[in-house]
């Protein structure tokens, strides 16, 4: 089982390491500009940006908008291979051997996704790192100003919520793909359809558990 | 010895299976023929447990499979081979990895003991240098090597063949038959293959059994099913203009026989 939960986690958490970076870091830089333009009023601190930066970026963005990118990124992976699995017969071989099939193919990616996690803290590190890039080198906001900014009315409770939601959004991660791969009926179109509605499912399920969490959370 | 009795199996309100017996011999090569939805996959897909039957019982050498525990069961199974009529090698993996999985999952063995078990049940398939290459850059006859190296690395008791001919050319297809026979003798196995190939019939079928719309149509064996004067049979076996002609040709020569006589 080790080396099954070692793959997965290079091929699900590692493997998805280059794509969340690069979007985060460009996202958070897009924040920054953006909340940038829209303070017309000489009045409010410039401070704001970071700390709409880091906001957008902790509550919202890292956990929520990062996890729909894994759906299509990691969710069709799950589904097109245990897909493939299925018409190709392979499944029924690991049963007929008396292989229990949802413990060796799905519980590794369960196991991997526990550290889908310090993905979600890497791409919100990336994600703020971005947004000070471009709000200092953009001229927007000077450097000690975004320092400040990030750490007015730091509420460590957001934190932990966006990290609970992300555990949970990761198991949704790994469960909702695999379910529509193992249990897919029909030949090579049909795992293209699985993944595509597995992609779907994921995506609607995350946005849904997200609203109650933030209501139960937040409210 | 796998003795099933009664087998009845429904999918919604169609009835696959109607009633199904016999006794499937050791050490003898089984065949289960019929044509294409006469019930030949989900009959075998019952015997390897895959498919639950409606009512009837199996047994394997006196266990039967409804009355066995969860671990019963899962031991049973590892007592099976199968060959599946795609291969369904794991792509992923080598030719060596794949038949090296049943042991690393089910049994204790050391590394090289493994090793030492998989280089004999490849070279016993005739597949000597293939260890590292990958099922993808295999023919379609290799790939079904592997699929029986695979089904025989832990010595079953049992072996299933889904259509192992299927997509082979008739040169190959023998050398499989001869593979699967050979096999069945050496290992003292219960064989029992799933076919619609008329060839592998009459040279393997020491056991053959004729499903016709979930019914058990008629027993026998490759000498029997040529002079049986079944007409589903007849109709079956002689559906093919090969085998037409090779008719025609045997009543043409009894026809002169009973002339001269």
């Amino acid at each position: 089982m080790k080396p099954l939960i070692f793959k997965e986690i290079d091929d699900l958490i590692i493997g998805s390491l280059g794509i969340v970076a690069f979007i985060s870091f460009f996202i958070g830089g897009v924040v920054a500009i953006q909340t940038a333009l829209n303070l017309t009023n000489p009045l409010i601190p410039k401070d704001l940006i970071a700390f709409a930066t880091r906001q957008s970026v902790i509550l919202e963005f890292a956990p929520t908008f990062i996890s729909i990118i894994m759906a299509g990124r990691a969710g069709s992976y799950i589904t097109s291979s245990i897909g493939t699995m299925r018409v190709t017969e392979q499944i029924d071989a690991l049963e007929v051997m008396g292989v229990n099939t949802i413990n060796y193919l799905i519980f590794p990616k369960i196991v991997a996704f526990t550290l889908y996690p310090f993905v979600i803290a890497i791409s919100m590190f990336l994600g703020i790192l971005g947004g000070l890039m471009a709000g200092v080198y953009g001229g927007f906001i000077g450097f000690d100003q975004f320092i400040v900014g990030i750490q007015t009315e730091f509420i460590p409770f957001h934190v932990f919520y966006a990290f609970s939601k992300t555990f949970i959004f990761g198991m949704l991660l790994a469960t909702i793909p695999s379910f529509h791969g193992f249990y897919m009926k029909g030949g090579a179109l049909e795992v293209g359809k699985a993944s595509t509605t597995s992609f779907v499912w994921t995506s609607v399920v995350i946005i849904l558990v997200n609203y109650i969490l933030t209501q139960l959370l937040l409210s | 010895m796998i003795e099933i009795k009664n087998i009845e199996k429904s999918f919604g309100e169609t009835k696959v299976l109607k009633g199904i017996s016999t006794i499937f011999e050791t050490g003898k090569t089984n065949l289960i023929i019929g044509r294409s939805g006469s019930g030949k996959t989900v009959l075998i897909k019952t015997l390897l447990g895959l498919n639950q039957p409606d009512s009837g019982s199996i047994s394997f050498d006196g266990r039967i499979y409804s009355e066995l525990s969860p671990d019963e069961k899962r031991t049973l199974r590892t007592e099976m081979g199968m060959v599946f009529q795609g291969s369904a090698l794991f792509d992923s993996m080598s030719v060596e990895d794949n038949v090296a999985f049943p042991l690393k999952m089910f049994t204790t063995k050391r590394t090289s003991e493994i090793k030492n078990r998989v280089n004999i049940v490849l070279d016993r398939v005739n597949l000597k240098d293939a260890n590292k290459k990958f099922p993808a850059e295999l023919s379609g006859g290799m790939q079904k090597r592997v699929a029986i190296a695979r089904a025989i690395v832990n010595n079953p008791k049992y072996l299933f063949c889904d259509e192992p001919n299927s997509g082979l050319d008739p040169e190959t297809s023998i050398v499989i038959d001869e593979l699967i026979q050979e096999i069945t003798r050496e290992y003292k196995m219960t064989t029992v293959i799933n076919t619609h190939d008329m060839n592998s019939v009459l040279q393997i079928g020491e056991k053959i059994i004729f499903l016709k719309n979930g019914y058990k149509e008629w027993e026998g064996n490759n000498e029997e099913i040529l002079e049986t004067r079944n007409r589903s049979i007849v109709e079956f076996v002689y559906s093919s203009e090969l085998f037409k002609k090779v008719r025609e040709n045997l009543l043409a020569e009894e026809d002169e026989e009973n002339n001269n006589n």
